[in-house]
Formats: C-alpha cells, sequence, structure tokens
C-alpha cells in the first residue's frame, strides 16, 4: 500500500468561462477508519488563487504552512499579489527541493490570472512536475474515477453554475466508487468578482 | 457415421472404459465433486503454497481479493436476528453497493458472508446443496449444528492454502433457534451475539451496549440497523445498505433493506432536534 493512500483524499479543479472551480472530499482517516469528516485540504492563497493537497494528511498541512511562508515571502518582496502561474512554479520548485524524500502531496492549483482574468488549473506529481491543461485536472485517490467522470461530463465555456453542477456530480459520483474518499465535500467557485463555497450533501459510508 | 464412430467409438452411450472415466474425474474437479478444488501438484499443498507467495526477489507475491464487510447476528426473546451491510471493495475501489451478504439456504437457514467473496459465496452454494441432499436422505431438515460442522469440516480440508471466510449460520431447528459462528481457520462455535468483519468493532460498541435478551422484535431490528450504520460510517469498506432478516419458529423473513445515506440523514436529523431541546 502506497503511502499516498494512506488517509485517504478526492480533488478536481476545473475551467469555465471567465471562471473556475476546485471541488474537495472531507474525509480524514487512517487507512479503513474515519477520524474526521471535516478535515481542511483547500487552502486560499490569494483573492483569486486556491491550492488542494490532497495525499499524505500530515505533509498536506506541513506542505500548506511552507508554502503560504513562501507566498508571503514573495509578497512582502514584490508588493503585489502572486500570480497563479508563479504560484504553481513556487510549489513545483518547493516540492523539487525534496526530490530524494518527498512530501506525499499531489497539489491541484485552480486561480485567475489577477490582471487578465484568465482561468488557470494545474496539477502536480509529488516531486512536482506540473501540468497545466485546457480542461480540468484530478487528485487524491479516486483520481482513475475523477478522470472517467470528467472526460465525459465536461465541456467548454460552462458559466459558474453549470460548472458547479459539472464539478460538485464529477467529485461526487467519483468518490462513491472509492472506499477511503468522501464523507461530505466542499466546493468553491471563483469569478472575478466573488467566490462562493458551498457544501455538499453526499453518502457518509 | 459421426466423429465419434470415425474415431473408433464403437458405442458412446455404453462405453465404460476405466481410462476416459479417471481422465474425466482427473480434469473436471469440482465439476463432478464440488469439494474438490485444483490443488498444486505437491505432497503437502498447503505447505508449499504458503512458500509460493514470494517471487525470486523475495517480494510478497498477493492475489486481491474481495475484502471488508461488516456483519452481526445476535439471539434474543423473538429468535435470531441477522443484519449486514451490502460494499464489496478491492483494493480501495468499490466493486459494488449491492452485495447480497446473506445467503438464503432454506426456509430455515441463512448464512452471512464475510471474507474473500468468491470464497463465501462457492462455499455457501455447496453447503445448501449439502443440506438440501440431507434433507431428501432423511426426510428431515438438517439441524443448525449439523449444517455448521459440514461447513466448518469443508474448509478445514484447506485450511492453510488461503481461504478466508468468517460467517455465522442462523436457524431454527428441533432444538430452537440456533446462531452459530464458523471460519476458514476452522473454529466453529455457538453464541449469543457475533459480528463479524472489519467493521465488527465499530457494530460491537453499538451491539453490545444496546443488547438485552428480553427485546422486542422492532427493538432487536432497530439495533442490529443501528449497529450495521454506524460500523458503514467509521469503517471505510463497509457501506451500502443494510439488510435485516429475523429467524423465526416458522422460518426466516426479511424485514427491510435501508440505504445508508438515508440512515444517516434520519439519525442526524433526531439528533440534531436532541441538541436543539436541551439547549
Amino acid at each position: 500500500m502506497s503511502i499516498l493512500s494512506y488517509n485517504g483524499s478526492a480533488m478536481v479543479a476545473m475551467k469555465g468561462k471567465n471562471c473556475v472551480a476546485i471541488a474537495t472530499d472531507k474525509r480524514f482517516g487512517i487507512q479503513a477508519q474515519t477520524i474526521s469528516m471535516d478535515f481542511p485540504k483547500v487552502f486560499q492563497m490569494g483573492p483569486h488563487l486556491f491550492i488542494g493537497l490532497p495525499g499524505l494528511a500530515t505533509d498536506t498541512q506541513t506542505v500548506m504552512e511552507k508554502l503560504r511562508f513562501r507566498k508571503n515571502l514573495y509578497e512582502l518582496k514584490e508588493n503585489r499579489h502572486i500570480t497563479p502561474t508563479v504560484f504553481a512554479s513556487l510549489v513545483s520548485n518547493m516540492l523539487y527541493e525534496k526530490r530524494f524524500g518527498p512530501f506525499f502531496v499531489e497539489p491541484v492549483i485552480a486561480g485567475l490570472d489577477s490582471k487578465t482574468g484568465e482561468p488557470f488549473v494545474c496539477n502536480m506529481d509529488l516531486i512536482g512536475c506540473p501540468n497545466a491543461p485546457e480542461d480540468f485536472v484530478v487528485g487524491g485517490t479516486a483520481s482513475a474515477q475523477l478522470y472517467g467522470m470528467c472526460e465525459s461530463l465536461w465541456e467548454p465555456d460552462l458559466g459558474p453554475d453549470d460548472l458547479f453542477e459539472t464539478i460538485s456530480q464529477a467529485l461526487i459520483n467519483a468518490f462513491d466508487r472509492d472506499a477511503i474518499s468522501g464523507w461530505g465535500a466542499t466546493v468553491y467557485i471563483i469569478e472575478k468578482d466573488k467566490i462562493t463555497t458551498k457544501e455538499l450533501k453526499t453518502r457518509m459510508d | 457415421m459421426a466423429l465419434a464412430e470415425i474415431c473408433g467409438f464403437k458405442n458412446f452411450d455404453s462405453c465404460n472404459n476405466g481410462i476416459l472415466d479417471t481422465n474425466i474425474a482427473k480434469s473436471n474437479f469440482n465439476f463432478t465433486n464440488n469439494l474438490e478444488l485444483a490443488v498444486p501438484p505437491y505432497s503437502n499443498p498447503a505447505h508449499m503454497l504458503a512458500q509460493l507467495n514470494k517471487d525470486e526477489t523475495g517480494r510478497e507475491i498477493k492475489i486481491k481479493f474481495d475484502h471488508g464487510t461488516t456483519t452481526l447476528g445476535f439471539q434474543y426473546q423473538g429468535g435470531v436476528v441477522l443484519a449486514v451491510d451490502s460494499r464489496a471493495t478491492g483494493g480501495s475501489f468499490i466493486g459494488s453497493q449491492t452485495m447480497k451478504k446473506i445467503v438464503e439456504i432454506n426456509d430455515f437457514l441463512l448464512g452471512t458472508l464475510a471474507g474473500g467473496a468468491a470464497d463465501c459465496v462457492y462455499w455457501d452454494r455447496v453447503l445448501a446443496k449439502q443440506c438440501r441432499m440431507y434433507e431428501l436422505r432423511n426426510r428431515e431438515r438438517i439441524s443448525v449444528a449439523a449444517a455448521s460442522k459440514l461447513m466448518a469440516n469443508m474448509v478445514y480440508n484447506y485450511k492453510g492454502m488461503g481461504l478466508s471466510m468468517g460467517m455465522m449460520l442462523a436457524g431454527w431447528d428441533k432444538r430452537g433457534p440456533q446462531l452459530y459462528y464458523v471460519d476458514s481457520e476452522g473454529t466453529r462455535t455457538p453464541g449469543k451475539v457475533f459480528s463479524v468483519g472489519s467493521g465488527s468493532v465499530y457494530a460491537f460498541g453499538v451491539l453490545d451496549s444496546g443488547y438485552k435478551w428480553d427485546l422486542t422484535d422492532e427493538e432487536a431490528y432497530e439495533l442490529g440497523r443501528r449497529s450495521i450504520y454506524h460500523a458503514t460510517h467509521r469503517d471505510a469498506y463497509s457501506g451500502g445498505i443494510v439488510r435485516v432478516y429475523h429467524m423465526k419458529s416458522t422460518g426466516w423473513v426479511h424485514i427491510d433493506n435501508n440505504d445508508c445515506m438515508d440512515l444517516h440523514y434520519k439519525y442526524k436529523e433526531v439528533k440534531d432536534t436532541a441538541e436543539n431541546e436541551i439547549i
């Protein structure tokens, strides 16, 4: 059994028309045993920037704190907010530093460019190989199921409401086929002038 | 005329030479006798199988079977109640949410499945056949004690070869309501309260605190249901539907099926209103 599937998680981010969404499950478990059902795995890193850290829960928290530290340093030095693309490079760089003893997280980044408003999604493997496609990214133990759901549900230029519906259905139906993720879900919809957070009603078994 | 005759068979139906018979038996195993599975050709297959679990570099070769379950059964004044979940997993992948883990062996005998799904389904089927044969030969139903012993003896023949099952047998015979636990290690024991599977620790937590002999029928069903629900909530490898059965003097009755999601939000509503009343 891989250490990446010790705690269990499911995460997905999708592009829409002038908006992006990122959705996560809320389970924190130790192998088969569910410990908590409101465990944060997605963190806000700017006015239009979120990062999700599925994988080993202890590293989720460590990596989040290290990233926030580096992001704050950048913002103090540059006196401006970090853009999603720069933030992705920062994450990638930090993960590769531990090439021979990695953090067991597979980050998922979603955001809007603060100047152009261009949607951006990106994921990485645990040693920081970035991947920024035109449609969606997934991560966590339910990633195989998520790929299947996203490939069939996603379409270009979805508005915020349709994007919420698509990402929610993709996430819920994916983690319902994974034993070690689920137990509640949160969706963040990021628009230029508004960020909406929604809690989903899900199966609790 | 026919191919058989060209090949030299004079009369196929009455052809009864020894070579053909032994060949049929040798190449068909459990098709002719369900108790006989194919095993590696060693004098002590169990011992050799244990050594075959490693590859040339010493890494473990392990077949991933469907695993993970919560099942329970208990006796009370009204008979025996069985309750089970319905999830089948292979690794962390959920293969099914609607599996039937209670097998209706006959009108007065129920078996529960836990462990390797294929092992349980196969051996319960064989047991069902054996019990029916007993009934036809002896003109009376088999006792639960005898049925459970048949099961224990059958799987004991394959001990150490990787069979994985933990089952409960519930029935009603001449001696009244009966509940037995049988597993692939060879254990066979009668008892009042059992829970088997990866979620059994959580189920026992609820079951033991709510169990008493004088439960009414409805209370007993609800206790079984709640115990399984709490197990599905905490155990990743249990879930789906909670099925409840009741063994009565008149035979088994299927009480109901409840989706775990419906149960969760039903129990949550009751809990939330109770908490608000206290405040």
